[in-house]
């Protein structure tokens, strides 16, 4: 059995060789896989396998072993490489099946791990133009534009002069004078009122227009406070809701 | 009679105030400008602009200038050379920025290649969740909102910006070379 500190060793030298040829820079720490797909390339490089007759078993133990170690796991991709683990697995196993032997000879044998390698393939595309763009991005970063002048969108506000500031100020006092001071009244209905009123209501008519009952209200105080009552007293009291067309009115009905 | 005059006033610039009159105005604006707005505003013809524009080009190289002139996400830049940059780097004070992490490179990779594609494609080649990924990508501006896809569930379609195309020191999204030639290179 190996030692942990030596996959991790190995781990770091290894994958920052992947990354477009950099070197100090990039930090890379057990968990710092792009994904499990990088990962299971790097194994397959690791143990100098070829990647169109990949050894599932061993591979497959690597991986289980490096997910182990990877202590520093984002909880947001854990799931993903668990999935891949699962998928190898599965791959693992069905390779240990016995070969149909009804099936034709000539017939092409479908390769467990066929899908496996097309994603592989695909996905090491990627990840190599993923290089090419780091590579180009380190070549822009050594280029530079001249800095910014005044015109430029980001130094408008340069563009302001002490009487610019005055003017704003002015209309800031004038606005202040014009604000109009005054006392609003709170209308206060309780809820127990407006239950009161509403059962009464009901009771006395048998049934009510919801919409109706509503347009009553004078404040959006008093609309959320008759909308809890009716809500209460759909809870508590022998009342029913009653709607004849979708959208339309709710007629609030005394159940006899 | 007007027009007469503004016939001469256009002939009357010789080649090489054109040149001069370009590289001022490449020079200040603030993003790669366009031969087509630099023709509108000297009022000249897009193809002695266009001519204009590569003399320039000429010059700085002819002279072995420390600028360059380079043609970038549609429009012209004046810029600094690449073998200048320690001395550059050294006079602005800055260190090379942050760079994108591996994870968000191939996740703009993805983008750049397969645009306009959403974030369960994006999964599906990378075979990792690239959530935090896209955030930062979208955060500096190097992809944006290409609109939904018209199936369930109608998701965000995202493709690279013309901030990548500063960026990544490309005039347009065909010069990335082609996904192809990045094949084969496991084995």
């Amino acid at each position: 059995m190996e030692q942990p500190e030596q996959f991790t060793f190995d781990f770091r030298e290894s994958t920052a060789q992947i990354v477009g040829g950099a070197t100090d820079d990039l930090k890379i720490k057990i968990g710092d896989f792009a994904g499990p797909l990088d990962l299971l390339l790097f194994l397959i490089r690791q143990e100098q396998a070829n990647i169109f007759d990949i050894p599932i078993a061993r591979i497959t133990q690597k991986y289980l072993e490096y997910i182990r170690l990877m202590k520093r796991l984002d909880i947001s991709v854990a799931a993903d490489f668990l999935v891949m683990a699962a998928t190898l697995i599965e791959i693992k196993s069905r390779m240990l099946l016995p070969r149909d032997p009804f099936i034709n000879e000539d017939e092409e044998i479908d390769d467990p791990r066929r899908e496996l390698v097309d994603r592989l393939l695909e996905y090491e595309q990627f990840k190599n133009a993923a290089g090419m763009l780091y590579e180009r991005s380190t070549i822009e970063h050594a280029i530079f534009t001249r800095g910014p002048i005044e015109s430029d969108d980001n130094n408008a506000e340069i563009n302001a002069s002490v009487f610019d500031l005055l003017t704003v100020f002015q209309k800031i006092v004038a606005r202040h004078v014009d604000e109009i001071k005054m006392e609003i009244a709170r209308e206060e209905i309780s809820l127990a009122d407006m239950l009161r009123t509403l059962k009464a209501r009901i009771m006395e008519l048998g049934e009510i227009s919801m919409l109706k009952f509503f347009e009553e209200m004078h404040s959006k105080r008093e609309l959320v406070t008759a909308f809890i009552a009716v809500l209460e007293i759909v809870r508590t009291e022998s009342v029913k809701l009653l709607q004849a067309v979708t959208f339309g009115d709710v007629i609030l009905r005394k159940i006899t | 009679m007007i027009e007469d005059f503004e016939e001469i006033g256009k002939t009357a610039r010789s080649p090489s105030e054109l040149v001069a009159l370009v590289e001022a105005l490449i020079f200040v604006a603030d993003e790669p400008i366009t031969v087509k707005l630099l023709a509108e505003v000297l009022e000249e013809e897009r193809e002695s602009v266009q001519t204009a524009v590569e003399e320039l080009g000429r010059e700085y190289e002819s002279r072995e200038s420390g600028l360059q002139i380079r043609e970038i996400a549609g429009g012209w830049q004046i810029a600094t050379r690449t073998e200048l940059h320690e001395e550059v780097r050294k006079f602005l004070k800055t260190r090379p920025s942050a760079k994108l992490s591996l994870a968000s490179l191939e996740t703009l990779a993805v983008i750049a290649y397969k645009q306009p594609v959403t974030v369960p494609e994006i999964l599906e080649i990378r075979g990792v969740q690239s959530a935090s990924a896209i955030k930062t990508l979208l955060d500096k501006r190097l992809i944006i909102v290409k609109g939904r896809k018209d199936t369930v569930g109608h998701p965000m379609q995202y493709g690279t910006s013309k901030d990548f195309l500063i960026q990544f020191g490309l005039n347009d999204l065909s010069e990335l070379p082609s996904i192809e030639d990045f094949e084969d290179l496991v084995a």
